[in-house]
């Protein structure tokens, strides 16, 4: 099998973190910043954040149309602002990708001082998982169809719906490499 | 005093969420804004987070007088109206200003020689705190020292409110090559530069081996234009920090509404698309104007802010 090739998108936010997990996966991770750049791709990370910065971006030059092709088409991981991103719906609204039937609503946990690291069993193998939130969005409504894979109390925190995986929290700044792993098993399903 | 293990576990996994954060800023652009309709024009050009003050640097500079942490109805009111991250300033070594900003419940804590310094030995102990901070830095072993107390952010000086970037040129230069000077040393030399630097011996190794500070490194203190931003960033900076230059025109005067919108949104641009000079030469056509500007070698070393810290 020839090296996997998982974009990261990089208009602004954490992808130098992304980058690092998937690297350390051995897998190669382009940063992705226009249109062309999603050419030869096997997937895409959506990274955390801020949403209405990226949002500046999206609108010009057609990135958000390709986007959306993109994640329709292909695996795709959204992390916190990502998962906002990846969205049907969002609250307050803004226009977003649609690849998963949530509606998500910002920075719904509250500020920094309300950022915190918990520790649960999920539906993932291999004993509890580390979960990072900082000033994280909140899955609001679950549409059909949509996996939930992680709570943090009843809120989803961590979803799937076909090749495309939502995650409340942050993967990219934990030890554990489990959800970015579950993408590189996703792109072996397309 | 000793800590258990379980005070130092707590420490790191407090560390890690303000070191978060300041991950979610890579790559943008974070304004000085000093009223409510400033930090909407800011969050609509695409800032990734707004630093709220009372005078932006360069009317600290042109009026002059003692500079303190923004008055907390002004802070509150723009954290009121934007969704983007809140930052604030602190004095340096005013642990009840940070004491207050904390309180309020602003994202980050600026502790910032563009103020006065409250202490002349003294800087906050940060660890203490569960707000991040950002610190300034002209070298490693200044930003290092600022680490160890515990800031989750660096940004090189610069000199603020000049509209002049060549101290951040010449700051982020410093750091990032004496970053790269640690990786050729035997662990001997290590000890040797861990003394000259003034700076744990852990704490050099650690950058030694990965190459980098443990904490985000932003760049501020002097950009003004879209090419000084595509600059910083092609010189290592991780994001830049805008003080007086978008709404500025000089140290007393604003720039129009609609030029600080125009300066705003192509300095966003540009940061993002630094390394493509056919996308930062588009931001610098649609800026209309930019601030005058001061010449850092036209003031006096007391005239500086950076020497404030050490």
């Amino acid at each position: 099998m020839s090296v996997r090739r998982i974009g990261v998108l990089a208009l602004q936010g954490a992808f130098d973190a992304h980058r690092r997990v998937l690297t350390g996966l051995g897998v190669e991770a382009p940063l992705v910043r226009s249109t062309r750049d999603l050419e030869g791709l096997d997937a895409i990370v959506l990274p955390g954040g801020e949403s209405t910065t990226m949002q500046r971006f999206l609108a010009r030059d057609g990135l958000f149309e390709a986007l959306g092709e993109f994640v329709a088409a292909r695996p795709a991981l959204g992390t916190c602002a990502g998962l906002i991103l990846l969205a049907r719906e969002v609250e307050p609204h803004q226009p977003s990708l649609g690849a998963l039937d949530v509606t998500v609503a910002r920075n719904a946990y509250g500020r920094q001082r309300d950022s915190k690291v918990l520790r649960s069993e999920t539906r993932l193998p291999g004993g509890p998982l580390e979960m990072v939130f900082i000033r994280a969005p909140r899955i609001t409504r679950l549409g059909a169809g949509v996996e939930v894979l992680a709570r943090r109390g009843d809120d989803p925190v961590l979803v799937r719906q076909g090749h495309a995986i939502g995650c409340a929290f942050h993967p990219e700044l934990g030890n554990d490499d489990r959800v970015h792993r579950l993408l590189i098993e996703a792109c072996a399903h397309v | 005093m000793f800590t258990t293990s379980a005070e130092n576990q707590q420490r790191a996994e407090r560390m890690r969420l303000k070191v978060g954060l300041a991950e979610m800023l890579k790559g943008g652009v974070i304004m000085d804004v000093c009223s409510v309709e400033q930090a909407e024009i800011a969050e609509a050009a695409g800032a990734c987070a707004v630093m709220a003050l009372e005078r932006v640097p360069a009317q600290i500079r042109a009026e002059g007088g003692v500079a303190r942490m923004a008055n907390p109805r002004l802070i509150k009111s723009i954290m009121a109206a934007v969704s983007i991250p809140v930052m604030a300033k602190a004095r340096i070594g005013h642990f009840a200003e940070a004491e207050v900003l904390a309180s309020l419940g602003v994202d980050f804590i600026d502790e910032s020689e563009v103020l006065t310094p409250a202490d002349e030995v003294h800087h906050i102990d940060k660890h203490g705190f569960e707000i991040p901070f950002v610190c300034g830095a002209r070298d490693l072993g200044e930003a290092l020292r600022r680490i160890n107390e515990g800031a989750a952010m660096i940004r090189t000086k610069g000199e603020a409110g000049t509209g002049d970037v060549v101290h951040a040129v010449k700051h982020m230069r410093q750091i990032m090559a004496e970053i790269r000077n640690l990786a050729g040393m035997r662990e001997d030399e290590l000890y040797v530069a861990a003394r000259d630097h003034r700076v744990p011996f852990s704490l050099l190794q650690q950058v030694a081996a990965q190459g980098r500070l443990p904490v985000p490194n932003f760049s501020a203190g002097g950009i003004a234009t879209p090419a000084d931003a595509a600059l910083m960033r092609s010189l290592g900076a991780e994001a830049v920090f805008v003080g007086s230059g978008i709404f500025m025109s000089d140290g007393r005067t604003f720039a129009p509404r609609e030029e600080a919108e125009q300066r705003a949104r192509a300095i966003v641009r540009a940061c993002t698309h630094f390394d493509q000079p056919e996308v930062v030469a588009a931001c610098c056509e649609e800026c209309d104007g930019a601030m005058k500007g001061l010449a850092v070698s036209s003031l006096e070393d007391r005239e500086l802010f950076q020497g404030r810290g050490w």
